[in-house]
């Protein structure tokens, strides 16, 4: 290495730009690493704030896997944001290719009503969903968990854009080619926009696997409950134990962590393409 | 294989019209080629006989049979455009095969029709390759290779030539002719490039804001264009066209322009366009005369091995004509340019007609 290659590694704004970063890091990881510490610790020691426990055991992991309802919460999860993703997937991509695609009266009307929803809090539209699902019958069940998230605003607002960068030669040729007009959304163009599915996927199953208010609301039998309702509940019980509740959340984690690792490339071009932060 | 017939062909978008009940008659087997400039209505037609745009008004029908309200998939024709459209997400052997989706052919039929054409387009190597793996010229024949493979009535190719380089447009062009030699089936070719247009066509269709000006085969036009604008479409490089005076007398008339009026044997309006192509205006060695002669200055030279132009500032402003390429005028020399008469077409300088 030369020195000035050197010199330009170690200036003094670069050595900044690290601190903070690292700071900023430290900041983000403490309460993971808490929270992993704890679950590898014994009930009496979860005060000890040492961050490497001092008799580490897996006995919290035996007693929580072993606990059905655990189980049983994190299967909930899972479904939900899977099925939720897939609706998702389909359902804004198709509306998404419809209004970037076709031609037709009201077009922009319904985009325009699409997007306004984007500026209604979530907390606003709670009371709605409640009173729907109520009048449908729908509370308290895995569809009243889900319906407000088959389908989403901001998800049919992405597809859009993405499918009007997809050019007509493409479509039209198809039209040639013999395909029908669902194949050729199905066979043709939403090949053509995987990074923005992708990034989609992501977002919404991430976004349905950490949800709490809604389902906390909607839900009242327990074997109902998602993970993070079901962990919150842990904690509202006659006797909080941090040590279970660190080591559900820890194992709530899981599949988050197995996202990242598994898709990160595509999360961080599908945050670049979106335009989103985390 | 079948011939096309449009038959007072319109074409609106909202208010705005942009193909004006054009009619014209393709035989079965034929290579036509449509030429004009951007916006004069030639990508429309060609859309509106692939059925992929609506048709206000008129008809077209593929081998005798009205298509107005076909779907493209029921013309029975296959389509090249000028961004390739393959699918990124298909192997090579997959977007030809592609163009038999409907064809009922079994896997093994697929792959066998796939083999031939990429046979006779020399894809056979790059058959297991995604598109983003090949060169401008190798899409092309891929895309030229699911539209062969249907072995569909009429091909229609719009522009296809325009994203490639000088070199390869002329490899592809050669491919593209040696095709239809081969294949014999219709052609209906798109392409503002008017040497395209020449080296390709059994006939062109020149088209301007919508209309059609002219029909016929390349040297027809050529030789024969109907007016000042397909006169200066044709051929390469531009042909001059300069004003000029006439008079008229007892069915003959006499040119002014130039050294020395000019005697014709039919009777022209007062005001006429001359038209001469650079090849037939030449520089005049001296003491050489001509029928018509024009002086004026060299301002650029342009030396092109076997041929050599020149610009020159002279009388109807500035004119492009050969000269020797071995002893080419220079720059800011005095010279005089001369053409026979057979070499001039003239044009009624108000309709812009030929006379």
């Amino acid at each position: 290495m030369t020195g000035s290659s050197l010199m330009q590694r170690f200036a003094p704004g670069r050595v900044i730009v690290w601190l903070l970063l690292l700071a900023g890091g430290l900041l983000m990881l403490t309460p993971l690493l808490f929270m992993f510490s704890t679950s590898l610790k014994d009930s009496a020691d979860i005060y000890d704030l040492r961050l490497i426990p001092a008799a580490p055991t897996l006995d919290n992991y035996k007693t929580v896997l072993s606990d059905g309802r655990f189980l049983r919460w994190f299967w909930n999860s899972l479904a939900i944001a899977t099925i939720v993703t897939l609706s998702n997937v389909f359902f804004d991509s198709l509306v998404g290719y419809t209004l970037a695609k076709f031609q037709f009266r009201g077009r922009y009307l319904v985009f325009l009503a699409i997007l306004s929803t984007l500026m209604i809090p979530t907390e606003m539209l709670v009371i709605p969903w409640y009173v729907m699902a109520k009048n449908f019958g729908w509370l308290d069940s895995y569809w009243g968990i889900m319906f407000p998230g088959m389908m989403t605003a901001f998800g049919t607002f992405l597809m859009k854009q993405f499918f009007e960068t997809v050019p007509n030669d493409f479509l039209e040729a198809a039209r040639v080619d013999g395909l029908n007009e669902f194949a050729i959304f199905w066979r043709i163009a939403l090949p053509l926009v995987t990074p923005a599915l992708s990034a989609l996927a992501i977002f919404t199953f991430l976004s349905n696997w950490t949800a709490f208010i809604w389902p906390l609301i909607v839900t009242t039998s327990k074997e109902l409950y998602t993970l993070p309702v079901g962990l919150a509940s842990f904690a509202v019980e006659s006797q909080i134990q941090w040590e279970l509740i660190m080591t559900g959340a820890a194992l709530a984690t899981i599949p988050t962590l197995a996202v990242f690792l598994l898709l990160q490339r595509y999360i961080v071009r599908g945050v670049v393409l979106a335009g989103l932060k985390g | 294989m079948a011939g096309i017939a449009i038959d007072k062909l319109v074409k609106r978008y909202g208010a705005t019209q942009v193909v004006h009940g054009i009619d014209l008659t393709i035989e079965d087997g034929e290579f036509v080629v449509f030429v004009g400039p951007s916006g004069c209505g030639k990508s429309t037609t060609l859309r509106m006989i692939a059925g992929l745009e609506d048709i206000n008004d008129g008809t077209i029908s593929i081998g005798g049979q009205v298509v107005n309200r076909l779907e493209p998939k029921e013309r029975n024709i296959a389509m090249v455009f000028q961004n390739y459209a393959i699918y990124p997400h298909m192997s090579v052997a997959e977007n030809i095969a592609f163009g038999l989706y409907t064809s009922g052919l079994d896997k093994a039929a697929k792959r066998k029709r796939v083999e031939e054409v990429g046979e006779v387009l020399g894809l056979t190597p790059l058959l297991e390759r995604r598109p983003s793996a090949l060169s401008g010229g190798q899409r092309q024949r891929v895309a030229i290779g699911r539209a062969m493979v249907r072995d569909p009535a009429v091909f229609l190719f719009d522009e296809p030539l325009s994203n490639l380089d000088a070199q390869l447009r002329a490899q592809m062009r050669l491919e593209i002719k040696r095709l239809h030699q081969r294949l014999g089936t219709t052609i209906v070719f798109v392409t503002h490039d008017q040497v395209e247009a020449m080296t390709l066509a059994d006939r062109i269709v020149v088209m301007r804001d919508g209309h059609i000006l002219q029909v016929g085969a390349p040297m027809e036009l050529y030789e024969k264009p109907a007016d000042v604008f397909t006169a200066r479409f044709i051929g390469s490089p531009t042909m001059n066209v300069v004003p000029a005076k006439a008079t008229a007398e007892a069915g003959r008339s006499s040119l002014q322009l130039g050294e020395a009026p000019l005697a014709w044997s039919t009777a022209l309006p007062a005001d006429v366009l001359v038209g001469v192509r650079p090849q037939e205006l030449r520089v005049l060695e001296q003491g050489e005369s001509a029928d018509l002669v024009l002086s004026g200055t060299v301002v650029v030279v342009e030396p092109l091995g076997p041929e050599t132009f020149v610009h020159v500032e002279a009388e109807g402003g500035l004119l492009l004509a050969s000269a020797s390429a071995k002893h080419p005028p220079v720059v800011g020399s005095a010279v005089r340019l001369g053409a026979s008469a057979s070499g001039l077409r003239l044009f009624d300088a108000k309709s812009e007609r030929a006379l």
